[in-house]
């Protein structure tokens, strides 16, 4: 028997607002345990909820960009259990009424298009720090920190028309891409800004109701998705093979063991007892808000990417590290107007590669490097006036904001072209160097190299590769 | 007639200053033994004092310097609050709640916290884990509940103001029982930042006192839009001391509801309401009796929805942050339950209990979703009567107060006495009680009158002109004199 797949997923993300959903505590990763609080973060006697208007902001951006219908009046609900990491005792939570409804995401490589059934705001827990084990089995005790408390999410509600481990990855990806890429959501998974639940079932091809679903919870990477769907479908499958069934439960996924495990069943399911939060009036969203949101958003990474393939012919390459680069996207589409020469693609290269390597490596700040010395650097390699070896030397320096002006003339001025002036260094370096001629001589031309490389150091890296070549190997023949 | 205009007079005129005044209150309250205060706050009351003495005397607040109790219910910086709950015993509050802190900024000097029903949950005072609280007019007998603290200190004279909370009659029906006045403001009226809920969406925090005129100074310092508070309304009528003297009661409509003024009530108390409604007659307002029709749906529908929100609401107190926290329990989930089974008490438990029961999934239709639809009809039928009345007068309570344990073990006879004030709580209007006349047993009678939304103005001039020609005899008026 051959099975289908059917996958649904609930995305959670971290809105990026400074303060939490309802109060001005700071929203910071990684600060003192406990110091991001507020009387409202903290569950405190008496504190009431005021929601954050910025967080509604990007909640309805985050609509916009998957093409939802925003809807005028939403409802903040109260959904109710204990645990120590929710100080209310309740998570303020959209259930009837969410802010979205509808939307889409279309996946490029699959030809389809996954349809968003909704998308609700609310509050993210604290965390459990415990104590004595990597997990909660086996501490001896848990430290609640309530920093997170409070932290505003958006949960975006996938329909069940997933159908492979892959296309729920790539699901996954293309919201990460399009969230971070407006700005919305930080995008880090490492810091849990961006989780996934998935929900799986499998049912034998040509049937058509859905089986008995599973819901892993927490996946936090794309890999983590694509290995507890493929795990968990080759284990309903082994249970319904053996004439078991599948139970409805809440799974849990091990990443280093690479396997699922239940955590509760529908039995023990919670009941939430929602009910609309009676501190907190409706949330009303005029036309003119939503037409005002859309008006200040970016280009969707779609359209980018349509851009920069048919007008700037850049490669699927660049594209995809733009999508994923805010900043780099920013200052290449700033600098690119600054070309004079140079095509939009030739910049391209370089800021995709040597100058993305650079700001991975040290702590340089794209702010710091000059739009126009960049596009006047690759406007003059583009004309030959300097090498790709002297970008390459040059960059570092201008990202230390070093004018290029000054740092040309320290290197002696442009690239050297000319014949005249290249011979006498080239006849000098042959003259210090018989042995080496009588190598190439020989045919060992790619000793030529070296010495390429004495006459670029007695040029300070100006002289023309090429040129630089030819003269030795004309050189060496006619001795 | 005003307690807080005489003091304001003396501590002018230098025959006292606010640090005697605050002393000689704290004194009083020290050899008190009705147990309407479960602590007073003597260090921080006589350091507000001597600041307000030593600061510039030439600022004409008239609440500089006048001491106020506060339910224990009211979250003030660094000072006790417990809502009378074992679970929050020890508990004190970071923070100070947003009516706190506007009397504060008027001058008035809090010099201690009030008893109260468990959870503001209850009508006689009688769930506190501080004890009963006698009613001043009768040892034997409870003060109401749930502000019992609040409304028998002024009774007995101990402060000449205070603060209660209502959320199904919690101010007006002590009031009632304490022969004081007691006003409960419109829903959104004074923020509820600080105010330990107990059902959020019918809690207000509003003023008591011997005399209209000393309830209007006092709820004219705590009121005012809070942006902490997502229920509070943006209002420009925040003033209401200066108009108080200016109405008239003359071709005032009045309505009042036949089901209050039948067998439900006591006929002591239906006899002296229809002696005040003559009295408002021949002051020129019209009386007209109609059916409410929707009393006892009212009742049910608010016992459905307080408990609700109150299960969600008393969520917070797990024994993880703060409050009582239980010794035994070997897991999270025991010591939850454990500190929640020792830290509350039966009342709070079977309403806990009735309120998530009612949002069970399965149950919620029927009950949570049936109750908001009768919430919505009652408060409609509200805005019908008040197109045609400008006040719905009715007894503040079907009866006097009753003697403690009156009602043991049987707490639906105890609900009812909330009968003719929970429908107003619903519709979150506004509605003051004042003491209208005394029964056989010298016990007092409360007039309630409600008035339209966010018309406290109004309100509080028919209630002081009606307040004027009935003449009513506190029992043990606020005096400075025999301290000195």
């Amino acid at each position: 028997m051959t099975y289908e797949l059917i996958i649904g997923l609930e995305i959670h993300a971290q809105l990026n607002t400074n303060s939490k959903l309802f109060c001005p505590a700071a929203t910071d990763f990684g600060d003192s345990p406990n110091t991001n609080v507020s009387p409202v973060s903290l569950g405190l006697p008496g504190a009431l909820p005021v929601l954050n208007k910025d967080a509604v902001r990007m909640a309805i951006m985050a609509g916009l960009a998957l093409d939802c219908d925003i809807q005028e009046r939403s409802v903040f609900a109260r959904k109710n259990y204990f645990y120590a990491d929710l100080p209310k005792g309740y998570q303020i939570s959209q259930f009837e009424f969410p802010i979205c409804l509808g939307g889409k995401v279309h996946l490029d490589e699959f030809n389809k298009t996954i349809n968003v059934t909704r998308i609700h705001m609310e509050e993210d827990a604290g965390k459990l720090n415990h104590q004595g084990a990597d997990g909660i089995a086996g501490a001896t005790s848990s430290i609640a920190d309530l920093n997170r408390a409070g932290v505003p999410l958006i949960e975006i509600v996938s329909e069940p028309e997933i159908r492979s481990a892959k296309e729920a990855r790539a699901y996954m990806e293309k919201v990460h891409q399009i969230l971070s890429f407006i700005g919305v959501c930080d995008g880090d998974l490492e810091k849990g800004s961006f989780r996934c639940d998935a929900n799986i079932s499998i049912r034998p091809v040509g049937q058509v109701e859905f089986g008995t679903r599973t819901e892993v919870k927490n996946l936090n990477s794309f890999r983590s998705l694509e290995r507890a769907i493929n795990f968990e479908m080759k284990r309903q499958i082994k249970v319904v093979e053996s004439g078991g069934k599948i139970i409805q439960q809440t799974m849990n996924f091990d990443d280093v063991s690479g396997e699922t495990s239940a955590l509760r069943s529908k039995e023990n399911a919670h009941d939430y007892r929602y009910f609309p939060d009676p501190d907190l009036k409706p949330l009303l969203v005029t036309q003119t808000d939503i037409d005002q949101v859309k008006s200040s958003m970016s280009e969707l990474p779609d359209a980018v990417r349509q851009r920069f393939s048919s007008e700037l012919s850049l490669p699927d390459h660049d594209i995809k590290v733009y999508l994923q680069t805010k900043n780099l996207f920013n200052f290449f589409e700033s600098a690119r107007l600054k070309l004079n020469v140079a095509s939009a693609k030739d910049m391209s290269k370089w800021v995709v590669g040597e100058l993305n390597a650079l700001l991975k490596t040290d702590d340089v700040l794209l702010e710091r490097l000059s739009q126009d010395d960049f596009a006047a650097l690759i406007d003059q390699c583009s004309s030959g006036d300097i090498s790709t070896k002297m970008v390459k030397d040059i960059l570092p320096r201008l990202l230390k904001s070093e004018p290029l002006t000054s740092v040309l003339s320290a290197l002696g001025g442009a690239q050297i072209s000319n014949e005249s002036e290249l011979l006498s260094i080239v006849n000098s370096v042959l003259a210090a160097n018989p042995d080496v001629v009588a190598k190439i001589k020989n045919g060992k031309v790619a000793s030529a190299n070296f010495l390429m490389g004495q006459v670029m150091k007695e040029t300070k890296g100006r002289a023309k590769p090429d040129t630089v070549r030819e003269l030795i190997l004309n050189a060496c023949e006619a001795q | 007639m005003s307690i807080l205009r005489q003091i304001e007079k003396d501590l002018n005129s230098g025959q006292y200053t606010v640090a005697e005044l605050t002393q000689a209150v704290l004194k009083k309250i020290a050899a008190d033994d009705t147990n309407s205060f479960i602590e007073s706050f003597d260090s921080s009351a006589l350091n507000t004092a001597a600041e307000i003495d030593a600061s510039d005397q030439t600022s004409s607040l008239i609440a500089k310097g006048m001491p106020v109790g506060i339910k224990d219910n009211m979250c003030f910086e660094n000072h006790g609050v417990t809502c009378a709950s074992a679970i929050l015993d020890g508990y004190k509050s970071p923070y100070t709640s947003t009516a706190v802190q506007n009397m504060l900024d008027r001058g008035f000097v809090p010099v201690g916290r009030l008893n109260m029903d468990e959870f503001a949950m209850g009508s006689s005072n009688e769930y506190s884990i501080y004890g009963l609280v006698d009613n001043p007019w009768d040892a034997s007998c409870v003060p109401g509940g749930s502000s019992g603290g609040s409304a028998a200190a002024v009774a007995s004279g101990l402060v000449p103001v205070s603060l209660g909370s209502d959320t199904g009659g919690s101010i007006r029906q002590p009031a009632s029982f304490c022969g004081v006045v007691g006003l409960k403001p419109t829903y959104g009226r004074v923020s509820r930042y600080g105010l330990i809920a107990f059902a959020s969406s019918l809690d207000q925090i509003g003023p008591f006192a011997q005399y209209v005129e000393d309830v209007a100074i006092l709820f004219e310092s705590i009121c005012g839009f809070d942006s902490n508070d997502s229920t509070s309304e943006l209002r420009t009528d925040q003033s209401f001391v200066d108009q108080l003297k200016s109405g008239t009661l003359t071709g005032k409509r009045i309505g009042v509801p036949n089901e209050l003024m039948s067998e439900k009530v006591a006929t002591s108390v239906q006899d002296a309401i229809r002696k005040t409604l003559k009295t408002l007659e021949s002051a020129g307002a019209i009386i007209d009796y109609f059916d409410f029709k929707y009393f006892d749906e009212a009742l049910a529908t608010y016992y459905i929805l307080a408990p609700a929100e109150a299960s969600s609401n008393l969520s917070r107190f797990d024994g993880v942050r703060y409050g009582h926290r239980s010794a035994k329990g070997q897991t999270l989930r025991d010591m939850i339950e454990l500190s929640r089974q020792e830290g509350f008490g039966d009342e709070v438990k079977r309403r806990i209990i009735l309120g998530t029961y009612v949002l069970s999934s399965g149950y919620y239709d029927a009950y949570y979703g049936k109750a908001q639809q009768v919430r919505g009809v009652v408060t409609q039928r509200y805005s019908d009567l008040l197109n045609q009345y400008d006040f719905i007068c009715s007894p503040t309570a079907p009866t006097t107060a009753f003697k403690k344990g009156a009602h043991e073990g049987d707490p639906l006879t105890m609900y009812l006495s909330d009968l003719a004030t929970i429908p107003v709580n619903l519709a979150g209007l506004p509605a003051i009680s004042i003491p209208c006349g005394l029964d056989s047993n010298g016990l007092p009678i409360g007039f309630q009158m409600t008035g339209g939304w966010f018309q406290e103005q109004s309100l509080l001039q028919a209630a002081y002109e009606l307040e004027q020609r009935l003449a009513f005899k506190p029992k043990n008026q606020f005096r400075m004199d025999p301290l000195l």
